[in-house]
């Protein structure tokens, strides 16, 4: 009996590690990962990737198409294109992490405290995520978006992770509820320790897997609501250099320069399904049971 | 049933409140002044402002705002637009859009999701099983304005098939495109819940007797195991059909389709403010009542839910 105890919580992170090696064998995973690789290096150097300056423009050139030199052509305003999708990475990628890894520990503090002690903590946290569940979510960030007179990346940001935290903290606070009946807790218990060691060190690291492996798949669902935000008019706003504001500018002009919506297009659904891909790797790692 | 169908709708209250007030204390905190937009280029006296502002009860404090508001709620009143239109024409109106945009989003979603998880699960493992989700998966990570200039592209502009955008042509012609992009784009889901839920039943005892006693193929998938699978399958359809139901703001602004969806992105950048509560709230209506009856729904599919 006391060997299993003492066995369980040893177990989950040697059986993660034998997931997590198992990955590197796996083509869609590797290819995923050097593709995020590739723009999380993009958000952070973009000088490394173009020499030119996406602010310096000549209207002269405006709308011209992929020529020597510039192979994205230019947009509107006659600048380098290519080189604006490439510093348009740093606000895409920087909310898309920003938003999960923010939602991700509130959903896992609320979920957790939550689902381990239940009662009244619990209404009140579950009963919150509920009013905002019931918000239709894209209306509900227009309508937020709308009170910042200047959005930026974190004001953005803010109101996606106020908006996105409801479903991370449901699926917490049921991994909580399975483990937190579990016999190691029970033993954690009765062996004296309290409750904020035994939340801690016992009930967080056996529930958390399932909510890492949501957040992961979440990053590219941030990013595409960020762009489509921004395309609506409600997320960043000029000067900042986004994809969505990118292609909310090129939509009305994509007959006459099909350039404009095409290259943005391709990036970010590039990112969004790299994202989406190394999540779903993930999970098969983490999670085989979800196979 | 009755006192079930009662509990429901008493559960649904303090959520109804609680969203509202949300969005009308959201929407009270919006920058700008009503009457200055109400008014436009026109130079407003102070005298009208206030008679204006008094109209509106925009003198009082954002409680006494929100119980006229719930009173008037609580008589089927959606309050009023700038122009002295109630808010409930302003959506009968576009709710005919909405709803032929919906419905037929979901019924292709329906057939393309299904479809595919049924074939995956059928297929476990094997090639065809792979390409079938690599697909979904494709389309979830294509944005969903990206896949709409897409379409509008393809099948608009150099196929000529279908208009580009509006509804001069009526259903389903003006619909087909939009609806297809909605079904496309959230097909993955219900594909991978159809499969993971019947690759589940398709395991278990009751099917192997059925195989054991001799049933056909199709009858085993279809008579025995759909009907069991299709628990989780049914709440998250009625969702989506909630979720679509309360307008596709994005599709609907690219297609340029008057909807629901339309009006309230429309009342937020004119600053309408009673116009943004009133179709909000709506929506959330909507979404309360259409989640209620597919849980009425699962008495239909499983018979151990009505004993409840």
């Amino acid at each position: 009996m006391s060997e299993t105890v003492l066995a369980t919580p040893a177990a989950a992170p040697a059986r993660r590690r034998d997931g997590l090696r198992g990955l590197l064998r796996k083509p869609l995973f590797v290819v995923s990962a050097l593709i995020t690789l590739l723009y999380l290096a993009m958000a952070a150097f973009p000088g490394l990737f173009t020499s030119v300056d996406p602010r310096a423009c000549s209207l002269a050139f405006s709308g011209v198409g992929p020529s020597s030199g510039h192979p994205f052509g230019y947009d509107l305003q006659g600048c380098d294109y290519l080189a604006n999708i490439i510093y348009g990475t740093r606000s895409s990628i920087s909310i898309g992490l920003l938003v999960t890894v923010a939602t991700f520990v509130l959903a896992a503090v609320f979920g957790g405290l939550a689902g381990y002690f239940g009662g009244l903590v619990d209404g009140v946290v579950s009963r919150t995520a509920d009013i905002m569940f019931g918000l239709p979510f894209i209306v509900a960030a227009i309508v937020v978006l709308n009170m910042f007179p200047q959005r930026d990346v974190l004001s953005v940001s803010l109101v996606l992770i106020v908006l996105g935290w409801p479903g991370g903290m449901r699926y917490m606070r049921g991994s909580v509820l399975k483990v937190r009946n579990l016999e190691y807790v029970q033993a954690a218990r009765v062996l004296g320790s309290g409750h904020t060691r035994v939340l801690l060190s016992h009930v967080m690291p056996n529930s958390l897997t399932p909510l890492i492996v949501l957040k992961t798949l979440e990053v590219g669902a941030v990013i595409a609501a960020e762009a489509a935000l921004t395309f609506l008019g409600v997320g960043l706003q000029p000067p900042a250099i986004s994809w969505g504001l990118q292609l909310s500018a090129a939509h009305s002009q994509w007959q006459a320069h099909p350039h404009l919506v095409i290259f943005p297009s391709i990036f970010l659904s590039l990112a969004v399904l790299a994202f989406v891909v190394l999540g779903d790797s993930l999970r098969d790692a983490l999670d085989p049971k979800e196979r | 049933m009755l006192g079930y169908v009662l509990r429901r709708l008493a559960a649904m209250v303090p959520v109804l409140i609680g969203v509202t007030f949300l969005i009308f204390a959201l929407v009270h905190a919006l920058p700008g002044d009503p009457i200055a937009a109400m008014a436009g280029n026109r130079p407003l006296s102070p005298s009208t402002v206030a008679a204006l502002r008094q109209q509106y009860h925009l003198d009082e404090s954002l409680w006494t705002q929100y119980w006229y508001y719930m009173t008037g709620l609580a008589h089927g009143d959606l309050g009023t637009d700038f122009h002295g239109r109630p808010v409930s024409e302003l959506i009968a109106e576009r709710w005919p859009v909405t709803f032929n945009l919906a419905l037929t989003a979901w019924v292709m979603k329906i057939v393309i999701g299904i479809g595919v998880g049924v074939y995956g699960a059928l297929r476990r493992g094997r090639l065809g099983d792979h390409l079938a989700l690599g697909f979904t998966v494709l389309f979830i990570a294509l944005p969903g304005f990206v896949f709409a200039f897409i379409a509008q592209l393809v099948f608009g502009v150099n196929l000529q098939l279908f208009p580009i955008a509006g509804i001069a042509d009526g259903w389903p012609m003006s619909f087909l495109l939009p609806a297809l992009v909605i079904a496309l784009e959230t097909a993955a889901p219900l594909a991978r819940l159809t499969r993971s839920s019947l690759v589940e039943v398709l395991r278990s005892d009751f099917i192997r007797t059925a195989r054991a006693k001799g049933a056909a193929p199709a009858r085993v998938v279809w008579g025995h195991a759909m009907r069991n699978s299709m628990i989780p399958v049914v709440t998250y359809l009625g969702l989506s059909l909630a979720t679509l139901l309360g307008g596709a703001v994005i599709v609907e602004s690219v297609f340029n389709l008057p909807g629901v969806g339309g009006l309230m992105v429309q009342a937020i950048q004119t600053q309408e403010g009673s116009v943004v509560v009133g179709v909000a709230t709506f929506i959330i209506l909507v979404y309360l009542l259409v989640n209620l009856v597919v849980d009425l729904c699962y008495g239909l599919i499983d018979p151990r839910v009505r004993r409840v």
